[in-house]
């Protein structure tokens, strides 16, 4: 049997993923170039019995979704710039709360309004530093429509199995694109549910470290009656000041993730084998660097590209690596150097770090690239 | 006998924070003893709160409980009913929490007369941290952030959750404990967004600024300005100058409920597929 086929726009791919990883819940707020998302989701969920409520503004939706999440949905919100930084209270909620939750993001120029319908990679530093506090941070950045179906399910898969938020980022020109895209069947993506207590309602804590540093989450309403809050809390649930305890649970939530970075990081190595000048991109960037580095061994030049697909956590270990073997790095960006810092960072010097960065709300073009290729000496 | 209190409450997570004369323990006694008149299932119940002092309630009772971000109780509560509409959702919090920085999903669970109750603490001030005008500080009363009286009008709750499309409004005081629980298992009972406003006291931060020389005198100002809407019928407008309306003041009930009208929406789209 051939598979289902479609033409379709990332936005849409999106929420079709999320359909696929078993959404039974969204909440959103209109928000441009965002908004085919929910006008899916309205569409969809109530076919399937889920629900999907418009909520007076970004952090309404963002509230909603993390309440029907304890209440046993999974659930989805999808924003864009100004929403993102409005929802970031309540990302930080639902990280200390520990609630599974998926928040896709469309990056467009920014700051504040910008330019709502151009696209960016602005917003990826946000993901990880937007909200106060430390904190785990998951955000993958798609580069295809394909890519952006597939990432929406492995996001609420990661959203269940690390019990966080998780963000899916594509740049407006991926949220906007139409490419082709086969679906996968039923069954064939692995689809994550959420870790359920095994322990009767009265032995039943929300952060029961015994069961390690991802502990089941009940439901309301499933016979396990249990205290939420965003203050520090200790392992029954409920506020707690006392120093040891706040260090502990704050290092196992940022643990949580940094300690299983090699389960959740993914990346592409594009002609890396022998690569002397190595592109990093991410997102449609990397279509352009594809581009790039083919012209550039045409001319005789070994270069490669990877592709960030996980931006947070980041690759750390892996541009180390790189950094020790290559003359230098490019990275071009639809931003003024963000993951620029980051390469510079794990380069720690070993290998110069050329940044092309654009914020005019154009794409970044090959041959920008290829040029900035060859200045690496 | 007198009436089993404990039973409700989680064990070891007394004693509360609130002040000695703070009216928000006999509000949590008067919605425990509603949440008894109607035998209401504990594991099917959530009481949904902000931030401040009233919002901290719902730590002492024993049922699925959410202690939000300040504001967002309305917003959290209004998923947990959407997700699962045959639970009792129970919203509380303060005046604050609720009419300022929460003010917009207050208004909206209210045009939306989705089926929740908000049980509101009105102590006309931000007791937690301190004592800084709310938006229901009386104009001319002192704050810790109005020392020269405040100049802002404040918000009357009750025609703010009626303009808004609640369609179950009460209003009751701390004085009043033995009514309380009526109200609210009133409010519990009607299908629909309902909202109980407490008018309560604060002692530490809006009592010792605005010359209340006690506990008792807070309490009796609430004895003094309550008048029941049965009562109110028979006075004179120059009679119910300074006074405040205590009782049922609103009740509609041909109103779509939300999560009945969203339950419409999956039978058409399933007959739509």
């Amino acid at each position: 049997m051939s598979k289902k086929v479609a033409f379709l726009q990332g936005n849409e791919a999106a929420a079709q993923g999320a359909l696929y990883a078993g959404c039974n819940f969204f909440g959103g707020y209109p928000i441009t170039p965002s908004t085919e998302v929910a006008e899916v989701m309205s569409v969809e969920l109530p076919k399937v019995g889920g629900k999907f409520i418009q909520m007076e503004d970004e952090i309404g939706a963002m509230a909603a979704i993390l309440g029907a999440a304890l209440a046993g949905s999974k659930v989805l919100t999808s924003t864009s710039g100004p929403g993102l930084s409005l929802k970031q209270e309540l990302i930080g909620y639902g990280c200390i709360a520990e609630i599974p939750c998926v928040v896709y993001n469309v990056m467009r120029g920014g700051p504040s309004t910008g330019m709502p319908t151009g696209p960016s990679q602005s917003d990826v530093m946000c993901a990880k530093w937007g909200t106060h506090g430390d904190h785990p941070a998951i955000c993958l950045v798609p580069a295809s429509v394909q890519e952006t179906y597939e990432e929406v399910i492995r996001a609420f898969n990661l959203s269940e199995k690390y019990r966080t938020p998780v963000m899916v980022m594509p740049d407006e020109i991926v949220a906007h694109m139409r490419e082709r895209i086969v679906f996968p069947e039923p069954g064939e993506i692995e689809v994550l549910p959420r870790k359920s207590p095994t322990v009767p309602p009265e032995q039943y804590k929300p952060y029961d470290t015994s069961f390690g540093d991802v502990p089941p989450l009940a439901s309301f309403g499933s016979g396990y009656k249990f205290h939420v809050t965003g203050l520090n809390k200790m392992q029954d649930g409920f506020p707690t000041t006392k120093a040891e305890v706040v260090q502990a649970e704050e290092e196992r939530q940022v643990r949580k993730v940094d300690a299983n970075a090699d389960d959740i990081i993914t990346f592409e190595e594009y002609m890396l084998e022998d690569a002397e000048v190595v592109v990093v991109a991410y997102g449609s960037t990397s279509r352009s660097a594809r581009y790039a580095v083919n012209v550039a061994r045409e001319q005789g030049i070994k270069a490669g590209m990877f592709r960030i697909k996980t931006f947070w956590p980041f690759p750390d270990k892996q541009i180390k690596a790189l950094a020790g073997k290559v003359k230098g790095f490019v990275i071009p960006e639809m931003n003024l150097g963000m993951c620029s810092i980051e390469l510079e960072r794990c380069a720690q010097g070993k290998a110069p770090v050329l940044g092309i960065f654009r914020v005019d709300g154009e794409p970044i073009n090959p041959d920008q690239i290829v040029e900035k290729i060859k200045e690496v000496k | 006998m007198a009436f089993d209190y404990e039973k409700y409450l989680r064990p070891g997570k007394l004693p509360h924070i609130w002040c000695p004369g703070c009216g928000h323990g006999i509000v949590m006694k008067g919605l425990i003893r509603a949440m008894d008149t109607l035998k209401l299932d504990m594991k099917n119940t959530a009481i949904v709160s902000g931030i401040g002092c009233a919002s901290r309630l719902p730590g002492y009772i024993d049922c699925c409980t959410l202690h939000t971000a300040h504001g967002r109780a309305a917003a959290f509560a209004t998923g947990v009913k959407m997700a699962k509409p045959e639970m009792n959702v129970i919203l509380c919090g303060g005046d604050g929490d609720g009419t300022a920085i929460g003010g917009n999903h207050f208004i909206h669970a209210c045009r939306r007369n989705i089926d929740m109750t908000y049980i509101i603490m009105n102590n006309y001030i931000y007791g937690m941290t301190g004592g800084q005008f709310s938006p229901c500080t009386p104009t001319g009363h002192k704050a810790s952030t109005t020392p020269y009286g405040n100049p802002d009008p404040g918000f009357d709750i009750a025609k703010l959750a009626i303009g808004a499309g609640a369609t179950f409004v009460a209003r009751g005081t701390a004085f009043h404990a033995n009514q309380i629980d009526k109200l609210i298992v009133e409010a519990i009972q009607h299908k629909g967004f309902s909202v109980v406003e407490i008018l309560d006291d604060c002692p530490t931060t809006y009592g010792r600024r605005n010359k209340y020389k006690s506990v008792i005198e807070m309490m009796n100002r609430l004895k003094e300005v309550a008048v029941p809407v049965k009562a109110a019928e028979k006075m004179t407008a120059e009679q119910l100058v300074g006074k405040v309306l205590t009782g049922v003041l609103y009740k509609e009930e041909s109103k779509p409920e939300y999560t009945a009208e969203y339950a419409k929406v999956i039978e058409r789209a399933k007959a739509a597929k």
